[in-house]
């Protein structure tokens, strides 16, 4: 088994779940957007919790990505050409939610508001979607030749495996968002968000569950079916922890879940990164898919230094931002136009 | 006459079935038929993608640095008027900015989706500077930057604007490590071949590359210059606003009697922001002038050995020579020398971009061609990856029309906004602009001329660069063949259906976000700095004791959340 590659694995799997733990809870806030938010007030208060981090939280994805391609050259060309039409979609999600964040704000009335709010609801959706689809057939195969690529035109790479995927990521989001309503409000939101996640808990897990239950039933180890129930276990502590109010751990059991949850994944999967489902001969694994040793110890070395300071720093920003948002917070949209400009203004909504 | 409608009607229905069941029909598998689109389609996507991201990045690097440096003389002296600018010009940045990451994304995933063999192939050395800008330099803009937008009565005065300032040497370290990557792709370094694919030996050659060393300023002063431009466009604008509406006056010399409107915000005050951020806009411009043209001439002499092909197809120099074309005429479009007519040309400039003297004999494109087929072969081999064009006569010459142009462009657009720069400087050195609407409208339609020079400046380097995705290394020994021809380079297992869509669906988005963002732009300038400002018109008596913390210490009494309004 060689070192780096396994370590550079193991960075990728962090990458991703990091992804997965901070933009999780921004993607399904943004869902919220159109599912839970009465009304605008309440819309500004779900943007105000993740404005300040959605944006260094969507790097996760970028670096997920960035690595793969430097350290699994391999992995990245097959996966992403692999995936063409899927992840077309998901850039094109990701494109409208963060514009929407920026310009929501940015013309004073409701139907620009509410085509905004719509950009990143299912903004939001989608990539969440797509990017479980992704993971999941990463962990379950695509038709791929011997070269790496895709066989059998653009729709060959749907599976079953591809909609619980998808599903997984969706539902997990959103009910991480719940748990980062409930820790970041107050108010009736914050109660709301409390007793949302408590009755939608089983439901919102169980595609994820059934992903990493699929995954342990192919390729499981002896400690990746440890990882998997103790996941199982973290997540019931997840449920308990809301009941009696303890929002800020609730959240973190949540955390908890997705981070064994994933490790049990990558864990069962290791050291397939890409399976083809033509021929195992063709399987992309850490060996055959990865950079020089060269290339991925200079790797190692930037990103043992980089990647902690990330962390540090954006940990820093959640401690800024710490304070708890309430409907209360938000004042009334007030019309700051000065007369000299209402000509510019009128001309158009 | 009935009849005629119908059956035109049948003629444009049937065209439209045509070309729906052509579209069909390339969604289908790649066949070798239309793997030879697909290079096609996905060498547009590219061109339009790219460029229309290099739209917002110049923007966001200089206006970023632009904003940082206000903000620090706001911190250091609390004038108001800097403050003010700081709000303004920063509330563009932040409407530009975002489109910037926005399609940024697609940059990083496009490589992997249309161009997995060049994926495939310069994995290796490509794809670590590209994951380090994410790792340590985009990282920190996004975060920072969110902590300064958010963090404006959350943080100290001095850290709210030393965020600022990491986030904008974030945008520069994101700049290099991007223009390290593409510089290895102009001049492949640092690598050996092994098993037909470059491996990296060298990181230190690969990320001090002398290709990207002269890059990464030659794009930054450009960046700068598109800066420049729009502060000084949309200075001016204000400027004559206040003049058309009475504001502002000039006395008997024609020098700025600055007053006051009974309006918040358009006050004395106001006169200080417009004029600055005019007079800071047009000395950027020169200055980033003077820096292209200084970088652009080392870059041209490192080009003329990395890429002799590109600097004589730039030239229009189809025999050797020293002399530089000023017009040339005839079919430069057709890659074949035979017709290209030099109608003005200078004796010994040629030479002095290439080497600095006046007499040493530039190579031109013919006697390069022949170098070339030598060197790399006359036809692609016949290796699967080629598809259709496997076999296929190489064309070394790359599309003239474009690089000729393409090169006077940058410099004529670069050079144009300089003087223009220049004029106003001394047009307005009585503390105003003219009432003359039309010098106005020239002033704001000048912000386009830096863009048009990135633009001309990437389109020219990388048009140049083709027939190869990875430009070979004439002078370098042992690793020469390091190489790859773009026709190499394109997903084999994606179809031309697929490429056609992304190319459809993201030009598309693109077009309606760059009207959106141009009327956001429109609506934002237009209602000068009170629009990023609302806290002008409820601020009573002076605004560095409103909400926002100033050098005088944080404001008193504001709700906490007013200023959201600056990020939302």
């Amino acid at each position: 088994m060689e070192l780096l590659p396994t370590i550079w694995f193991i960075a990728i799997a962090v990458l991703w779940t990091g992804y997965l733990f901070l933009e999780g809870f921004d993607l399904g806030v943004g869902m919220l957007m159109k599912l839970f938010a009465r009304n605008n007030t309440e819309r500004r208060v779900l943007l105000n919790t993740i404005g300040p981090v959605w944006d260094g939280n969507e790097v996760w994805l970028l670096t997920a990505a960035g690595a793969t391609f430097a350290a699994f050259p391999l992995w990245y060309a097959s996966l992403f050409s692999g995936l063409y039409l899927p992840l077309l979609l998901v850039l094109v999600a990701l494109i409208f939610r963060a514009v929407a964040f920026e310009y929501r704000g940015k013309v004073d009335t409701e139907s620009w508001r509410a085509r905004w709010d719509w950009a990143i609801a299912l903004g939001s959706l989608v990539a969440a979607f797509g990017v479980g689809a992704a993971l999941a057939l990463t962990t379950t195969g695509l038709p791929l030749n011997a070269n790496g690529d895709r066989e059998g035109g653009p729709f060959s790479w749907f599976s079953g495996y591809a909609v619980v995927g998808g599903l997984a990521v969706a539902g997990f989001s959103l009910l991480h968002a719940l748990a980062f309503l409930a820790l970041k409000t107050d108010g009736d939101i914050r109660h709301r968000a409390r007793r949302w996640f408590v009755r939608l808990l089983p439901l919102l897990l169980l595609p994820m569950a059934g992903w990493a239950l699929s995954i342990q039933l192919l390729d499981g180890k002896p400690w990746t079916w440890a990882l998997a129930a103790l996941a199982v276990l973290a997540a019931s502590a997840a449920w308990m922890l809301a009941r009696q109010g303890a929002e800020g751990r609730a959240f973190m059991a949540l955390g908890g879940f997705l981070l064994l949850g994933s490790a049990s994944i990558f864990g069962a999967v290791f050291p397939v990164v890409l399976p083809s489902t033509l021929n195992p001969a063709f399987d992309l694994t850490i060996s055959n898919a990865s950079s020089s040793d060269y290339t991925l110890g200079l790797m190692s070395i930037v990103a043992a230094v980089g990647l902690p300071l990330v962390i540090a720093y954006q940990a820093w920003t959640y401690w800024v931002f710490r304070r708890r948002v309430s409907a209360s917070h938000i004042p009334e949209a007030h019309s700051f136009l000065p007369a000299v400009a209402a000509k510019a203004f009128t001309t158009k909504g | 006459m009935e009849l005629l409608v119908y059956s035109a009607r049948r003629i444009v229905l049937h065209s439209v079935e045509v070309k729906v069941l052509r579209y069909v029909e390339m969604l289908n598998p790649p066949t070798v038929g239309t793997a030879l689109d697909a290079l096609e389609i996905a060498r547009w996507q590219f061109g339009i993608t790219t460029v229309y991201h290099f739209m917002m990045v110049p923007l966001t690097i200089g206006l970023g640095l632009v904003v940082a440096v206000i903000q620090t003389a706001w911190h250091r002296t609390g004038n108001p008027e800097y403050l003010r600018m700081t709000k303004f010009w920063g509330k563009l940045f932040l409407i530009n900015f975002i489109m910037g990451v926005a399609t940024g994304i697609v940059q990083e995933f496009q490589f992997g989706m249309a161009w997995s063999e060049y994926s495939r192939f310069v994995g290796d050395v490509f794809g670590a500077p590209l994951a380090l800008e994410a790792l340590l330099a985009f990282f920190v803009e996004s975060t920072f930057l969110g902590l300064w937008i958010f963090g404006w009565k959350q943080l100290k005065p001095a850290v709210h604007l030393a965020c600022l300032w990491i986030a904008v040497v974030g945008s520069l370290f994101s700049a290099y490590f991007i223009i390290v990557a593409n510089s290895w792709m102009q001049h492949p370094v640092g690598v050996q071949m092994v098993n037909g694919r470059p491996v990296m030996t060298d990181a230190w050659a690969v990320f001090t590359n002398n290709t990207a060393l002269v890059a990464v300023p030659h794009t930054l002063f450009g960046a700068l210059a598109v800066a420049g431009g729009f502060l000084l466009g949309i200075a001016w604008y204000h400027l004559w606003r206040r003049r058309r509406d009475g504001v502002d006056t000039v006395d008997a010399d024609g020098k700025v009697i600055a007053g006051e409107a009974d309006i918040p915000g358009r006050d004395r005050t106001d006169h200080q922001v417009w004029i600055r951020s005019l007079r800071i806009g047009a000395v950027v411009a020169m200055i980033s002038f003077a820096g292209t043209a200084i970088t652009g001439d080392a870059q041209g002499k490192l080009m003329f050995q990395q890429q002799p092909m590109k600097m004589a197809a730039a030239e229009a120099a189809c025999h050797d020579g020293t002399g530089f074309s000023v017009l040339s005429v005839g079919n430069v479009g057709s890659q074949n020398c035979d017709d290209v007519v030099a109608v003005i040309e200078v004796p010994g400039i040629l030479s002095f971009l290439a080497k600095g003297d006046f007499n040493t004999e530039v190579k031109g494109v013919n006697s390069l061609q022949a170098q070339y087929k030598a060197d790399y072969g006359t036809k692609l081999p016949d290796n699967p990856i080629y598809g259709d064009r496997a076999g296929q006569e190489i064309q070394y010459v790359p599309v003239m029309e474009v690089t000729y142009w393409g090169f006077r462009m940058m410099i004529g657009f670069g050079g144009l906004a300089a003087l223009a720069a220049l004029i106003a400087l001394w047009m307005t050195r009585k503390g105003t602009v003219p009432e003359s609407r039309w010098l106005m409208r020239l002033a704001v339609f000048g912000i386009l001329a830096p863009f048009g020079a990135n633009a001309a400046g990437w389109i020219f380097t990388e048009m140049g660069r083709q027939p190869f995705v990875v430009a070979p290394n004439p002078d370098m020994n042992g690793i020469d063949q390091v190489f790859m021809f773009t026709a190499a380079a394109v997903s084999p297992g994606v179809s031309a259906g697929e490429i056609l869509t992304s190319l459809l669906v993201l030009t598309s988005v693109y077009a309606v976000l760059l009207v959106v963002e141009v009327k956001l732009l429109v609506k934002y300038i237009r209602g000068g700095v009170i629009s990023a400002m609302p806290e002008l018109v409820h601020a009573s008596v002076d605004e560095n004791e409103d909400a926002t913390p100033g050098p005088g210490g944080p404001g008193t009494g504001k709700p906490a959340d007013d200023v959201l309004a600056f990020a939302y």
